[in-house]
């Protein structure tokens, strides 16, 4: 099984197309970070504009390297899955394009155990995919912006509010959230494992499983009732974005920000558990459909 | 007849002078509050300030405020970001009796926290002045302002309640709760794509985000030992 599962990332690191994923987070990061670095006063006066009349801060003093690495992460967890897509989806159709699978299958190994070990690799992928973005968003922004208490805006039903955790709050809230994000993520990957299956080749699987996302994300947030309350809490994609409860901190009545809580984690649970579903399925039905696939490639 | 007269002339001369006296005792009341006052050309204060506003989530900081006669106030966060209210200038109770020609009125008698104390309105006089009207709410054992609301013509209304402790004599608070006009706080489209995590939405009564809080517990106080004018800037 080990030394299957090191064939498998050593086929996925020899693809070219792994690194583009790497390439294109790195981008979208610097980009954020020169951007914030130049102007991103503008960027908290547009955001606060409210708030200007009312309270005096030191917007630059907000602008530090956790705000920066909440607020490139909140646009790119929802690129990533395309990503994710790009290695997942080509898993069993790449080798059924390339002509290997019947070969790989002809070996002694289950194949079950086939399946399994490629979803492993890439829950390794996505793994290695929020390193880097830890790595790049977080550490790196940490280097360049410094570190202070971090604000968080959101629109909570009605209303938008604004959250600031304490610097020595927020750690540990981002490994949470980075380890939900590689849940979140996997679900990506088991999904275009199970498209790769039907697929001879990996486009097929990879535009699938970006369609399946998108279109699943706009129905996410379309807000009337009868979806939110009857299809929303049915698609995975409602809980993609659940790591940003662990920045939702929890309050005192009157308002005050309690250290080291968060304001609902039973939803962060139940979201999590949700997704593991989701993972246990999407795996169960691919070695289901592998078994009994017919394999002529 | 004439001694009716005689009679309505002395009550109504009675009743003007007794407005005088009282009126006289409200100034002299002022200028006693002035006077302790000005006894402090400059003070570092440290504390802690607890903020109430509906759509603002913070911890309790840690501050430093700052005065320096005849009007310079600034509150300043010891570590990490800060929202200060920006009426918080208010909270410099000589800005209200020091600044400025005003008229002084009585407004009788009242109670703050149980305490009796006088009402006392001032009327600046000049038109164009940015307070329209300030009520003090005057400790008359103590010449302390134990309430005070100040009404702005540009930037609403301020509300200010004071405890007492050891800096009496200098007229310092140990304890300020400030109250002020907030707007709605709206996050502008596409900013966010937020977890929903299925809490039922509550429809929250418009009115009532309409006011802030600011507490502000005062540990100690620095008076009378200089402060650099670069510390308001």
């Amino acid at each position: 099984m080990l030394t299957l599962l090191q064939i498998e990332l050593y086929k996925i690191s020899r693809r070219p197309r792994t690194y583009i994923a790497f390439v294109a987070i790195a981008a979208i990061v610097f980009i954020f970070q020169f951007a914030f670095k130049v102007d991103g006063q503008s960027y908290m006066e547009f955001i606060l504009q409210d708030v200007n009349d009312t309270f005096e801060m030191d917007k630059m003093q907000a602008i530090n390297g956790y705000f920066m690495c909440y607020i490139i992460l909140n646009t790119l967890l929802i690129q990533v899955p395309i990503l994710v897509a790009l290695i997942a989806a080509d898993s069993i159709s790449g080798e059924a394009n390339m002509g290997t699978l019947r070969l790989l299958i002809s070996k002694p190994v289950s194949r079950t155990q086939l399946i399994l070990v490629k979803f492993l690799a890439s829950t390794i992928f996505v793994l290695f995919l929020l390193i880097w973005m830890a790595v790049t968003a977080l550490l790196l922004s940490m280097i360049i912006f410094g570190v202070d208490d971090m604000l968080i805006v959101r629109t909570k039903g009605e209303e938008a509010q604004i959250l600031l955790i304490t610097k020595d709050d927020v750690l540990w809230r981002y490994m949470a959230a980075f380890a939900y994000a590689t849940v979140a993520l996997t679900v990506i990957a088991a999904l275009s494992m199970f498209l790769s299956i039907f697929a001879e080749n990996s486009i097929g699987p990879i535009i699938a499983t970006v369609c399946i996302v998108l279109v699943c994300t706009i129905i996410s947030n379309i807000n009337v009732p009868i979806i939110e309350k009857n299809v929303k809490p049915f698609l995975f994609t409602s809980y993609l974005v659940g790591w940003k409860g662990f920045f939702y901190i929890g309050t005192t009545d009157d308002g005050q920000t309690i250290k080291g809580t968060i304001e609902n984690w039973a939803a962060i649970r139940k979201s999590l558990f949700i997704l593991l579903a989701h993972i246990v399925i999407l795996v169960s039905a691919s070695v289901i459909a592998f078994k009994r696939k017919d394999i002529l490639s | 007849m004439k001694t009716i007269k005689k009679s309505l002339a002395t009550a109504f001369i009675t009743v003007i002078s007794m407005g005088n006296i009282v009126a006289q005792d409200a100034n002299a009341l002022v200028q006693k509050v002035k006077a302790r006052l000005e006894k402090v050309n400059d003070y570092e204060a440290a504390g802690k300030m607890k903020t109430n506003v509906t759509f603002l989530k913070v911890p309790i900081a840690t501050v430093k405020m700052y005065f320096k006669k005849p009007n310079k106030l600034k509150i300043k966060s010891d570590k990490g970001v800060s929202f200060v209210p920006k009426g918080a200038v208010n909270i410099n109770l000589n800005n209200m009796v020091s600044g400025g020609k005003y008229t002084v009125l009585d407004a009788g008698m009242d109670k703050v926290n149980g305490t009796a104390v006088r009402v006392v309105k001032l009327l600046p006089d000049d038109d164009n002045a940015e307070v329209v009207l300030s009520t003090l709410y005057i400790d008359e054992t103590n010449a302390v302002i134990k309430k005070a609301k100040t009404t702005t013509r540009e930037n609403g209304s301020y509300e200010l309640e004071m405890t007492y402790g050891k800096y009496m004599e200098y007229g310092l608070p140990d304890k300020i709760i400030f109250s002020f006009n907030t707007k709605d706080y709206k996050l502008p489209k596409g900013v966010t794509f937020d977890f929903d995590d299925g809490e039922a939405k509550k429809i929250e009564d418009k009115a009532k985000n309409k006011k802030g809080k600011a507490e502000i517990t005062i540990s100690s106080y620095s008076i009378n030992k200089g402060i650099a004018d670069s510390v308001f800037q």
